[in-house]
């Protein structure tokens, strides 16, 4: 079907086109300055699709190998049962629990070390060392001691998102400058008021950097924790097992869920960084 | 005229030592002695805890005394224990690398030599996309705004997901072994290294740029001139980021070809025939490979940055 | 030999018989660094009056930042003795006797201009009503009335000082540290605010510290200037003003303001301060 395919290519060179058009326009207001920003990526990415049916289409390529786009989209809005089963398990199971245990820990124990310089010295370069081994590992160890259904999964992602918090907010609490404890000393501020008033707003930013990145890492260690082993519900089981069975649009489908849950996921924590941190620079937009 | 004011003067004698040992005591590598040889100490702590309850039965079974000291050893040597204790992780590791030729099956270093082929090979061809994908972008305004949210957003997609998907669909088009697992390895360690480099690339100041323009410089005049070197330090912080992912990607791309080869393969065999201490020999020995990676793109960073004058 | 002869006759008579607020006796001070010891302050004597208006001057490194953070205890003498209100700086701390306004505004970016001026009052336990009633008091001395709602960033370098300023007036301390307040603000704003200061302690009337490496700042603020100078931090000169307490800035024009200037580079240059 090679009209199919000629058709595609035509549109990926409009669309290429209109792009570059609309991004060499300089409009006066902030709002369609913002509508282009959006309809750009928007209509690349709508060009990718487009490409990709034209391509499996046109060269007849296996649907078992790369199922063009339309047989995914049909395929997820006929699995939706089975899909919210999977999300249900992974996401607001595995994932929600697990971020929430392991960045509330991550927390918790960067207060308590944060009264002793030592403990700091210790344990800071061992959690930037942790974070970056395979800690996905942990998950055949967690399936052992924990069973196979959900708690195991959000052991793994307690571990994930534990250090990443713990650095972060380490390096958050000793944020604030000299100028701003120094004022504190000459109020004779206690502890737990320079901490409460001065440095816990003042890590914020920080605090919150750890949040985004630990929302893809509990994603991703949730769904691959599933891999080594789970009941027969998971996002990760489903990929595994259609993977097996060779039904790959409905792995695509699967992962369509995996990409809309991470970037929703991001994005509330982003929204939230937004109001929390409204005061700084990077959220203001720069202005110093 | 002003006389000098006397110093505090401690005690005697002491002075040289105290301070040297309170030089010892501040030090960072100290503090990561003390923490670790804590870990240790719990590690033994929770292995015969752990342990124990498997143990008191095979006592109890068996109908035989125990001691405290017995219990101490045996629940230290279990074959399969819920937790083994440091020492039996690193006989194993050592009864697999040394005890055993680095060619047979049962060898970790035949099973790391294949995780980290794979690793090497996807992160080399990750990061040299990556980079290229990065000068196209700060280059080309319509690459810039149509292709750069993707690469943001793809960040915070499970991406390491498809990975059983990608193995499998290139097995049955006839690529199998190195090639699928190095592809996904390309594919996580690509993202990092683009969005690293555009920073890097976008780094230098306005007025810097501007001098540029004043000499009347080409775009690739100014691009191998200032931009490459101002990004030189991004490049290393991405690498270390990409090395780490490109190994974990490895692992997960071996689990779904039925578990035959690599450390990933050894963590699933592992947790299918319920061999603990195996698992934790492999979950070791990529750990360590990790370090040693991340350890070597640190180093190939300071050499290449004290060869740009930066501080030590 | 740390203190020079005054002009004032009275000026030792005088200064007994109203309180001493600071009092520093043989005051040394001496940091351990890397390139060897280092005497910021060396055998420092003075003794700093109520209401009295003293401004610290000399270049960098004569100890006249390190002697105010050794009132406010935020460091510990090596030698000698220092009393504030006679007490130890750490009691006078402790009892919150003196505000101190630092080189940049150091106001937090995620509270309002009247949370940031409640910083004190809330950790020292002032109620609630006293609180609004002292904020909206200092605020209206540094003329901010209007800006309470605003953020940090919304004003600008000069105001937000004056914000730090309404901040260290809000609680009840009588002794008022002030380490080069204006330095990085530009020289229309510094008059403006210098005016704005002297009309504020004459309100007030407060013992103020006030280090400064501004020559004219200095002759046209205080009623006493102390010259140092570096290496060791020692001080070379003390000079009771002459000038009037009632100053416009047209007197930094005056032949007596001139003379005190010049005897203040004299004490500079005798301290070799500028080589």
């Amino acid at each position: 079907m090679s009209g199919i395919l000629l058709g595609a290519l035509l549109f990926w060179a409009c669309a290429w086109a209109l792009n570059e058009w609309l991004v060499r326009q300089k409009p006066a207001s902030p709002a369609i300055k913002r509508l282009i920003g959006i309809l750009v990526p928007a209509i690349f990415g709508i060009t990718i699709l487009v490409i990709w049916e034209g391509i499996v289409r046109g060269f007849n390529v296996p649907t078992v190998l790369l199922p063009p786009p339309s047989m995914i989209w049909t395929r997820l809005v006929s699995s939706l049962p089975t899909l919210w089963a999977d999300f249900r398990q992974t996401f607001l199971k595995a994932v929600l629990i697990g971020y929430a245990i392991g960045c509330l820990a991550g927390f918790v124990v960067a207060i308590v070390i944060d009264r002793s310089p030592f403990l700091q010295r210790g344990l800071l370069p061992l959690g930037n060392f942790v974070s970056a081994l395979p800690i996905v590992g942990v998950a055949p160890i967690m399936v052992m001691w924990f069973g196979f259904d959900w708690p195991s999964k959000a052991a793994v992602v307690i571990v994930m998102t534990f250090f990443p918090m713990l650095v972060n907010t380490v390096q958050g609490l000793a944020s604030a400058s000299p100028i701003d404890r120094d004022l504190m000393r000459t109020y004779a501020a206690s502890y737990w008021q320079t901490l409460f008033k001065l440095r816990l707003p003042a890590a914020a930013p920080f605090i919150f950097n750890a949040l985004k990145i630990n929302s893809t890492l509990a994603l991703i260690g949730a769904i691959v924790a599933e891999f080594f082993g789970t009941p027969i519900v998971g996002m990760g089981f489903r990929i595994s097992t259609e993977v097996g069975r060779m039904n790959i649009d409905m792995v695509w489908a699967e992962i369509a869920v995996a990409a809309l849950a991470g970037s929703v996921f991001y994005g509330v924590v982003t929204l939230v960084e937004r109001v929390a941190t409204f005061w700084h620079p990077s959220v203001r937009g720069g202005r110093a | 005229m002003t006389a000098s004011a006397p110093m505090a003067a401690p005690g005697a004698g002491s002075n040289a030592s105290t301070a040297a040992f309170r030089r010892v005591a501040e030090s960072k590598t100290f503090a990561i002695l003390v923490v670790v040889l804590a870990i240790i100490a719990i590690w033994y702590a929770f292995t015969v805890y752990l342990n124990a309850p498997w143990q008191l039965d095979t006592y109890r079974r068996d109908g035989q005394e125990w001691t405290a000291m017995q219990l101490a050893r045996d629940t230290m040597a279990q074959e399969r224990p819920v937790l083994p204790s440091p020492h039996q992780v690193v006989a194993e590791i050592w009864k697999t690398t040394v005890d055993v030729r680095p060619s047979s099956k049962r060898s970790l270093v035949y099973h790391g030599w294949i995780t980290l082929s794979s690793t090497l090979l996807g992160f080399v061809i990750g990061t040299a996309l990556g980079i290229l994908l990065a000068v196209s972008i700060v280059h080309n305004r319509a690459m810039d705004k149509s292709v750069m949210p993707w690469v943001i957003a793809s960040q915070t997609i499970p991406i390491l997901a498809i990975a059983p998907m990608i193995i499998v669909v290139l097995n049955a088009i006839g690529l199998s072994g190195l090639l699928p697992k190095a592809l996904i390895s390309t594919y996580l360690s690509f993202f990092p290294v683009v969005v690293g480099m555009v920073k890097g690339f976008r780094s230098p100041e306005a007025i810097q740029l501007d001098l540029m323009r004043t000499y009347n410089a080409s775009t690739s005049q100014t691009f191998w001139k200032l931009r490459w070197p101002s990004a030189l330090p991004y490049l290393f912080t991405s690498m270390k980021v990409a090395v780490a992912i490109s190994l974990v990607g490895a692992i997960v791309g071996e689990m779904p070809t039925g578990a035959v080869a690599g450390l990933g393969a050894r963590l699933l065999a592992g947790s299918y025939y319920g061999q603990t201490v195996q698992i934790w020999a492999a979950l070791f020995a990529a750990a360590a490979m990790a370090a040693v990676l991340v350890a070597l793109v640190g180093i190939g960073q300071r050499l290449a940055l004290a060869r740009m004058g930066a501080r030590p | 030999m740390s203190m020079q002869a005054s002009p004032s006759p009275q000026g030792g008579g005088e200064r007994n018989a109203r309180a001493s607020v600071v009092e520093a006796s043989g005051l040394g001070l001496t940091f351990q660094t890397n390139d060897g010891p280092v005497q910021a302050l060396s055998n420092v004597d003075l003794a700093i009056g109520k209401g009295e208006f003293v401004s610290f001057i000399g270049p960098s490194g004569c100890g006249k930042t390190t002697f105010l953070r050794v009132i406010a205890d935020l460091e510990s003498p090596t030698s000698g003795t220092v009393r504030v209100n006679g007490m130890s700086p750490e009691e006078a701390r402790r009892k919150r006797a003196y505000g101190y306004v630092f080189q940049a505004a150091g106001l937090y970016p995620w509270r309002t201009i009247e949370r940031n001026v409640a910083l004190p009052l809330e950790i020292m336990g002032y109620p609630k009503q006293e609180q609004r009633e002292r904020i909206k008091r200092t605020l209206d001395l540094v003329n901010l009335t209007g800006f309470e709602k605003k953020y940090p960033w919304q004003l600008s370098g000069g105001m937000q000082q004056r914000a730090s300023i309404a901040r260290a007036l809000a609680f009840d301390a009588d002794l008022l540290l002030m380490d080069e307040p204006f330095g990085a603000l530009d020289e229309i704003v510094r008059d403006h605010l210098n005016e704005q200061l002297l009309e504020l302690w004459k309100r007030t009337d407060k013992t103020i510290c006030f280090v400064t490496h501004s020559i004219p700042e200095a002759v046209y603020l205080s009623t006493r200037i102390v010259v140092m100078s570096p290496r060791p931090g020692r001080v070379t000169d003390v000079i009771e003003s002459t000038l009037p307490r009632e100053r416009p800035l047209g007197i930094r024009e005056s032949p007596e303001f001139l003379a005190i200037a010049h005897r203040v580079r004299e004490g500079l240059r005798a301290g070799h301060s500028y080589e």
